[in-house]
């Protein structure tokens, strides 16, 4: 069997883990425009902010791809998928044949129109490469905008205030975070972000852009040094319509993650998820979403059936050293309990628990998130206990026993 | 292969689990010096959780089950965390601390250290002494016990 | 009111150094002896409530704590010395009985440490058992000597019940109520693994306990709690108590706030009542009236287990084993005034009934002397301590020894005597679902199985030291026994001679 993969992060790895399960001897290539080793994304501002180092930043050791026996094709872009010969054409004219084709493709950074910018010597923040370019130039007590306040942005801020330097981020929504957190606690957030001496102005927009300042539509000027748009991304889709396949949002999987072209299967932010919270059909741009998609997508590939089912969207999210858990969906009837350096929210729908935020104390969230995923009915558990915190306590004894005991009904 | 298993109906709630499995894991030659060194004491991977009201006397303690889904690992941002021979351990060096493994454990049992940089997790002991992990020889009731099912 | 102050029996002596803080002491503690102060991040100790049980000893992982008696002393007087003061005391501010638990503590001689065994040398050479048959399988019931022929000659055997024992060692009684679920548990767990018996004691038999009941001595007391026609029928065996070692002549008390649910079912007696012994059986006054009892069981029990009368080793105990065996019972039971209890009369305890020493050797003695003593087996207990007193026993008289202190400290109690208290903290003589938790079954049958494996060993080694390759042979075999440091009375009631003689 012949695998190639197109990209080279956590959906990537994971479909490598998925057909290495199964099939240890099919031959896998990994075709991706960057030139690296694979990294992990969410770890360039880490990086960026010093905390990890250049060789942590790699996802997988050194001799993954020789262990998993994987060939690289490592900065080519794949310009074509050609269905009828089975082929992944790539920039330079070469192309590659495929039994099984993963599209791994990610996302690409959305910078919408905004007057002026083309004057602006602008970065995005998604890549290796991209924050290699913003270390070559930060220096310390730069003014530095940022725009868009949500998590790519805010992770941004906190790298480059580890460079002394004078940070502005602005937003269209009227708080930080509008697509993880409510309300309370992201004026929590921002609050702390605050505190270490980052600006937000928000409710506005950049209406327009000089070299080294920006007027808002709000009146304000801001100057800048940097400048970094970080204002969300769209998925990379354009591989899978130009070849004829089924992309919405993103695109388009059965629960094998199949796309609708025969032997193309598809993992990650490039993808839309079905959100069992919500239940409804949605991007689901996080790291473990993509590689359990990966992973799912692997082992059908190689011959063994699977289906990806309960994603749910999650995100732990550390910000200035207060962090914040949430998962699943926030329509719902609420439960609210709040101190001054904490903030829980439970909403049940359905008799169901159905999303959560924890501000503050985050510890053993991951028991939440494991009820959201398995649709646990509240009469199954000791409701107040739940409320209380997340612990193995509020289920039954007989859950407890399967759960922890090793005993198996 | 060998997991830890809870029995809660002999849990005493001693939480002398808590404190070998602490001790073990601080790099310590022995208990006295774990925890009476000035400085940060050390954290346990096992946590014993006690019934109040309604439960009263319901005590169990809880750590990585080492489980077949994993999703801490395949979860993991950096690659820290990784599975070998089955069981799941932490490359402490190269976790940010990111909680993602916290956000995705069912069990609630990837345990946040005092600093709030890492997570530290039961790795069975393999790291530190191997054969039976401290807990379970700590434990004066049998209520952990390591075996093979 | 400083007249009123209870002077602390223990110290409580915690290495600072070595304190980690962990509490484990504080939670362990029923006695709330230990507390554990945040703001000084110190623990401290209420020494009055110490019984030096261990337990916090035992659990501490940093052997940080030690208990050792009260450095505190009244002036110093040979006679009125500090406990009778203590008592004194005690009494003038309760008006009360003064109550104890498990054997008596004081210094009584104990003959068994003044018997030594013999050993064979060149001639009737030991016997290793490692490499040669050794048998410490017994039979307890009546042995029957005669022997009839049918008209083809064949030779008839008196077929009478029995109990065959791997181990000449059986668990003496212990209610359910005196001691914990798990503590019973541990018990039937462990003489069926060890295929010999354990004893109800007078509290009835757990409906979980039944599948026990090959291994099982049912024992019928004078509360006659939980007897009826289902548990007689679920033992191997019928056990009569008319009497205990620690406290013979009277009855037993079991506090109205230790019938729990499962307690009262088990005993057939309502829930948090208090469950009364009387001093004797109201229907026994004679041999002809135990008699009357014996034939009883026997009769509901179709003839099928044999009839064990457990007796307290008293002043005239000859004469009252020689009407027992003459009552239709089995086995007899002797219990002597070493032996233990859950709780009783301080005094009674102190100061009445005999060693069981004396007591089996005159009994064995007289029961030769009758012609009798093959129509019953002898069971002796009241501290059978180790292998070798269970080695000297048998070479006194007796066929099986029973023990419980001993059974008690391997499921681990360290002889703290307050069972009375029912705040056992090793989960034993308690009824407290918290305490009653500390002793897993699975631990406990262990151990006990590991202790009586461990004198199997030596009661065999010991046999074969002497030429003796099983336990029938040893059995009334006084000639392996000599006294140290005994007097000619001594020496003869034991029926032994000095040694070097």
């Amino acid at each position: 069997m012949n695998y190639v993969i197109i990209g080279n992060s956590a959906a990537a790895v994971g479909t490598i883990a998925g057909i290495r399960e199964i099939d240890s001897t099919g031959k896998i290539t990994v075709i991706s425009d960057e030139k690296y080793h694979t990294y992990s994304r969410p770890l360039i501002s880490y990086w960026l902010e010093g905390r990890v180092t250049d060789k942590n930043i790699y996802y997988r050791s050194a001799d993954f791809y020789e262990k998993n026996g994987v060939e690289t094709i490592l900065g080519k872009k794949a310009t074509k998928i050609d269905t009828k010969e089975k082929r992944v054409v790539l920039e330079d004219g070469l192309s590659v044949p495929y039994d099984k084709l993963m599209v791994a493709t990610g996302s690409k950074p959305f910078v919408p129109p905004m007057k002026g910018l083309e004057k602006v010597n602008y970065h995005t923040f998604m890549t290796l490469d991209s924050v290699k370019a913003i270390r070559s130039e930060i220096k310390k007590g730069m003014k530095v905008l940022i725009i868009g306040a949500g998590l790519i942005g805010l992770k941004a801020a906190e790298a480059l205030s580890a460079y002394e330097t004078d940070i502005t981020v602005i937003d269209l929504a009227d708080r930080i975070l509008p697509s993880i957190l409510d309300v309370k606690s992201g004026i929590k957030m921002q609050k702390h972000i605050e505190k270490h001496g980052v600006r937000f102005i928000l409710k506005t927009s950049a209406e327009e852009f000089s070299e080294r300042s920006v007027k808002l539509q709000n009146g304000m000027t801001v100057d800048f040094d940097m400048l970094i748009v970080a204002v969300g991304v769209r998925p990379n889709t354009e591989l899978i319509s130009d070849a004829g396949g089924k992309v919405e949002r993103g695109i388009i999987t059965d629960m094998t993650q199949k796309t609708s072209l025969d032997d193309i299967y598809s993992a990650g932010d490039c993808t839309v998820s079905y959100d069992a919270a919500a239940e409804t059909e949605r991007i689901l741009a996080i790291l473990p979403n993509a590689y359990l998609q990966g992973e799912t997508a692997g082992r059908n590939m190689a011959g063994r059936e699977n289906y990806y089912v309960n994603a749910i969207p999650m995100n732990a999210i550390g910000l200035f050293g207060l962090h914040i858990i949430s998962a699943g969906d926030y329509n719902g009837e609420e439960y609210v309990a709040e101190t001054e350096n904490t903030y829980k929210k439970l909403v049940f729908r359905d008799n169901k628990l159905k999303g959560y935020i924890l501000l503050g104390d985050v510890e053993r969230a991951g028991i939440y998130t494991g009820i959201i995923k398995e649709g646990l009915d509240i009469s199954e558990v000791d409701e107040d206990l739940l409320k209380e915190k997340p612990q193995m306590m509020m289920f039954s004894k007989e859950r407890r026993e399967e759960k922890l005991g090793g005993i198996v009904r | 292969m060998k997991r830890v298993y809870v029995n809660e109906d002999w849990c005493l709630a001693c939480h002398l689990c808590e404190y070998y499995c602490a001790a073990a894991n601080s790099g310590a030659p022995d208990m006295v010096k774990a925890f009476n060194t000035e400085g940060k004491k050390p954290i346990p991977r096992i946590r014993v959780e006690e019934g109040k009201d309604d439960n009263a006397g319901v005590n169990f303690a809880v750590q990585c089950r080492h489980c077949d889904a994993k999703p801490c690992v395949k979860g993991c941002i950096t690659g820290a965390l990784s599975v070998n021979d089955g069981v799941v351990s932490v490359d402490e060096s190269r976790c940010v601390g990111c909680y993602t493994c916290v956000l995705s454990c069912p069990y609630g049992c990837v345990v946040i250290d005092g600093e709030g940089h890492r997570i530290q997790k039961c790795d069975l002991c393999v790291k530190n002494h191997g054969g039976e992990p401290a807990c379970v020889q700590g434990c004066p009731n049998r209520a952990i016990v390591f075996e093979e099912r | 009111m400083a007249v009123n102050f209870n002077n602390p029996l223990f110290e409580v002596l915690r290495n600072p150094d070595r304190c980690i803080r962990c509490r484990v002491c504080e939670r362990q503690c029923a006695n709330e002896v230990h507390k554990y102060d945040a703001d000084s991040d110190k623990m401290f100790s209420n020494e009055t409530n110490c019984v030096d049980c261990q337990r916090c000893v035992c659990l501490c992982p940093t052997q940080a704590l030690k208990i050792r008696p009260n450095e505190n002393q009244f002036r110093q007087n040979a006679n009125w010395n500090m406990q009778i003061m203590d008592e004194v005391y005690k009494q003038a501010g309760s008006g009360g009985v003064l109550l104890s638990a498990m054997g008596t503590p004081k210094d009584y001689p104990v003959y068994w440490d003044k018997i030594l065994l013999n050993a064979s040398q060149v001639t009737n050479p030991p016997i290793d058992p490692l490499r040669e048959p050794m048998e410490t399988k017994t039979f307890l019931g009546k042995k029957s000597q005669k022997i009839t022929y049918d008209k083809n000659g064949k030779a008839q055997f008196e077929k009478t019940p029995y109990l065959e024992l791997d181990v000449p060692i059986m668990f003496s009684a212990m209610s359910f109520g005196s001691i914990s679920k798990n503590a019973h548990e541990s018990l039937a767990k462990a003489a069926t693994k060890l295929g010999t018996f354990y004893n109800t004691g007078e509290g009835g038999l757990h409906r979980d306990f039944y599948q026990y009941g090959a291994n099982t001595i049912c024992q019928v007391a004078s509360g006659r709690f939980g007897v009826f026609k289902g548990y007689l029928d679920a033992g191997a065996a019928i056990e009569i108590k008319m009497g205990q070692g620690a406290k013979p002549g009277i009855g037993g008390h079991l506090p109205g706030m230790k019938i729990d649910e499962e307690i009262s079912k088990t005993r057939m007696i309502p829930m948090g009542a208090d469950a009364i012994s009387p001093a004797p059986h109201h229907d026994i006054y004679s041999i002809e009236d135990l008699r009357q009892l014996v034939l009883s069981l026997k009769e509901a029990t179709n003839y099928e287990k044999p009839v064990i009368v457990k007796i307290a080793a008293v002043h005239n105990i000859a004469a009252i084993a020689s009407g027992i065996a003459r009552s239709g019972a089995d086995i007899i039971a002797i219990d002597g005034f070493r032996g233990g209890t859950g709780a009783a009369p301080t005094r009674i305890r102190d100061n009445v009934g005999i060693p069981i020493e004396l007591a089996l050797a005159s009994v064995d003695s007289r029961l030769r002397d009758e012609g009798i003593r093959n129509d019953v087996s002898i069971v002796v207990g009241g501290s059978i301590r180790s292998a070798a007193d269970v080695v000297k026993a048998v070479a006194l008289g007796a066929d099986a020894v029973y023990i419980a202190t001993a059974a008690l400290l391997s499921m681990g109690c360290h002889l703290c005597r307050s069972c009375n208290t029912g705040k056992c903290n090793w989960g034993i003589a308690t009824q407290r679902a918290d305490l009653v938790k500390r002793l897993n079954p699975a631990i406990g049958s262990e151990r006990l199985v590991n202790l009586i494996t461990a004198w199997d060993h030596e009661i065999k080694e010991m046999m074969g030291g002497m030429g003796i390759n099983s336990i029938e042979a040893l059995r009334g075999n006084r000639l392996m026994l000599r006294g140290v440091g005994l007097t000619q009375k001594e020496l003869d009631i034991l029926g032994i001679m000095h040694a070097g003689e």
